[in-house]
């Protein structure tokens, strides 16, 4: 039987009490998109600042929502800063893959491969783990949605930096 | 004991368990189940008397049409409208809202024109209005809600002033608040508005007369009132309805089509084109007649004692976490409680709760502006039926305890 405690890790509910990254950043230099959740009003605001040499230079995180939105925006704020916008992107197919693990193949470890991913000269601290403890949602469908409202917003802020 | 008790064995969902719990179904604001006699008058149907409405001249298209038309009555009868003419199905409540935005007001609103609504609105009641001030310009205007939960009348003169329409809902989805219909209807009628009430919480729940309310129009949907999804009614008065155009145009809502135009059919089949949904009107029909079994002055009762049991054991567990929204006195409000707990969000409230077997909705609940004024993202919420009982609300009140164990921190 599918418990709470799947969902609920304690790494999950430590970025929901401590989440990294909290706060606002200027605009500019810094990018503000907005992410919504229409189904329970969640709302994400991800800053994203990126350098000439295409480096996440800072994020930053705002808005209100559950546990697991909230802890979410935080993995992946600690997992992007610093890193590419390469890497991130890269990052953000690889969680929505986690994500969009079919039910049947829950309880594999399938969703492992899933976050195996390779980037180059970073994996050893790219904090794979934390973000690892999102693989739970999965069982719960309703909350993935949840779980992907800050990516699917980073999304959106990179394409849009992209564009200007 | 208002209700029989053995009712939850009418319903043959809430007979199962979920995560090794049997089910608490609290979500009834949302959409209610439905009893076996619902289910079995559907099946009937199809099995006894289906053939297309009003169209074929033999026996059978007979009966499918007075299965149609018997179930238009007991609506009628049901909310005492002055005849079936004045019953219009629609899919749901919104379709009848939308209806009456692309009809009545259509027709009758022009740039500058008021439609006065509330803050506690469901988006049925306001985002078809926002369409209609995109595009023709008509004004909205929002009775503001106090702090207890209630309507806050006092600018009620200024916001009528030059109206053409006063909508509002009967009783919140969020707040379980009472709103005062009759009241309402005489202060639009002196100002010489219309009046439309969205009665999507009140028809299933409260004894309903359309007369003694003085609306002009009212709109339910049948899912929340023990009848399938997919049946909603629009009823307005007659010589309202027979002035409005049509809102689809198609089969059955005509007299006569021609290549030059069309001559609409009478009403309500004025507003009722294409085949209509004939087994989910069965449906609500057999829903009206064991809602009228049991009495709707009972329906109501046990709701009220349903609701002040639910509000006192909740306060008295919790009263130090739990923030419940609305009116406090259980006879100015229905069998709706939206809450907060402590600072856990609804949605992992809920999920929580799902773990005990027991379904309550977290969210908007389709009431973003209300969320707003409310100054929350969203509430957790809790509602009442009449297949509900305290063991239900304490299963509710106990299982709240387990927010703690994950959350408190």
């Amino acid at each position: 039987m599918i418990g709470l405690e799947d969902l609920y890790r304690e790494i999950i509910l430590d970025h929901y009490r401590t989440p990294r990254n909290r706060g606002e950043l200027e605009t500019p230099p810094a990018r503000r998109v907005e992410g919504f959740n229409p189904l329970c009003g969640d709302e994400i605001i991800v800053y994203l600042q990126v350098d000439d040499s295409g480096v996440i230079d800072d994020v930053a995180i705002g808005g209100q929502g559950c546990s697991i939105s909230q802890s979410s925006a935080s993995m992946m704020s600690v997992a992007i800063k610093g890193r590419t916008v390469e890497d991130a992107r890269r990052l953000i197919a690889a969680f929505k893959g986690l994500m969009s693990i079919h039910e049947t193949e829950i309880g594999g470890d399938g969703s492992e491969a899933a976050l195996g991913i390779e980037l180059e000269g970073t994996t050893e601290d790219m904090k794979l783990g934390d973000l690892e403890a999102l693989r739970g949602v999965v069982k719960f469908p309703i909350r993935i949605k949840c779980a992907t409202l800050s990516w699917n917003t980073l999304a959106q802020a990179l394409d849009e930096a992209a564009a200007a | 004991m208002t209700l029989p008790a053995a009712i939850k064995s009418d319903f043959p969902l809430l007979d199962q368990r979920f995560h090794g719990h049997q089910l608490v179904y609290l979500d009834s604001a949302n959409t209610s189940q439905k009893p076996q006699v619902v289910i079995d008058a559907m099946a009937d149907y199809y099995e006894n008397a289906n053939a297309n409405v009003h169209r074929g001249s033999y026996e059978l298209a007979v009966r499918a049409t007075a299965a149609l038309e018997g179930a238009r009555a007991k609506v009628a009868s049901f909310i005492n409208a002055r005849s079936s003419a004045e019953i219009v199905f629609t899919k749901n409540a919104t379709e009848s809202m939308n209806l009456l935005a692309r009809s009545w007001a259509e027709a009758n609103l022009s740039a500058g024109d008021a439609v006065v609504i509330s803050e506690m609105e469901h988006h049925a009641n306001i985002v078809p209005w926002h369409m209609l001030r995109a595009e023709k310009g008509i004004e909205l205007r929002w009775i503001p809600i106090d702090g207890s939960g209630h309507l806050d009348l006092s600018d009620l003169d200024r916001l009528l002033d030059g109206a053409k329409l006063l909508s509002v809902t009967a009783m919140s989805n969020v707040l379980g608040t009472l709103n005062p219909i009759a009241q309402l209807s005489e202060r639009a009628h002196a100002a010489g508005a219309l009046m439309a009430v969205d009665a999507s919480q009140y028809v299933p729940h409260v004894p309903t007369d359309v007369q003694a309310l003085g609306a002009d129009f009212l709109v339910f949907t049948g899912h929340k009132m023990l009848a399938p999804m997919g049946i909603g009614v629009l009823w307005a008065r007659a010589e309202l309805l027979d002035a409005m155009p049509p809102f689809l145009g198609g089969g059955e809502m005509i007299l006569n089509v021609t290549k030059d135009g069309f001559t609409a059919n009478e009403i309500p089949w004025k507003f009722e084109a294409g085949t209509p949904m004939v087994a989910e009107a069965v449906g609500l029909g057999r829903a009206i007649d064991y809602l009228s079994d049991l009495g709707m002055d009972n329906v109501r009762r046990h709701e009220v004692e349903l609701t002040a049991y639910a509000l006192r054991t909740l306060t008295e567990r919790h009263g130090d976490k739990i923030t419940i929204h609305g009116p406090t006195e259980p006879a100015e409000r229905g069998g709706v409680m939206s809450f907060i707990y402590g600072d856990v969000h609804p949605h992992d409230v809920a999920q929580v709760l799902d773990q005990s077997g027991i379904a309550v909705r977290a969210g908007h609940h389709c009431a973003k502006p209300l969320m707003d004024v409310l100054n929350a993202n969203a509430t957790s919420r809790a509602s009442l039926y009449v297949y509900n009982d305290k063991s239900d609300l304490d299963k509710l009140v106990d299982a709240l305890s387990a927010v703690d164990d994950i959350f408190s921190f």
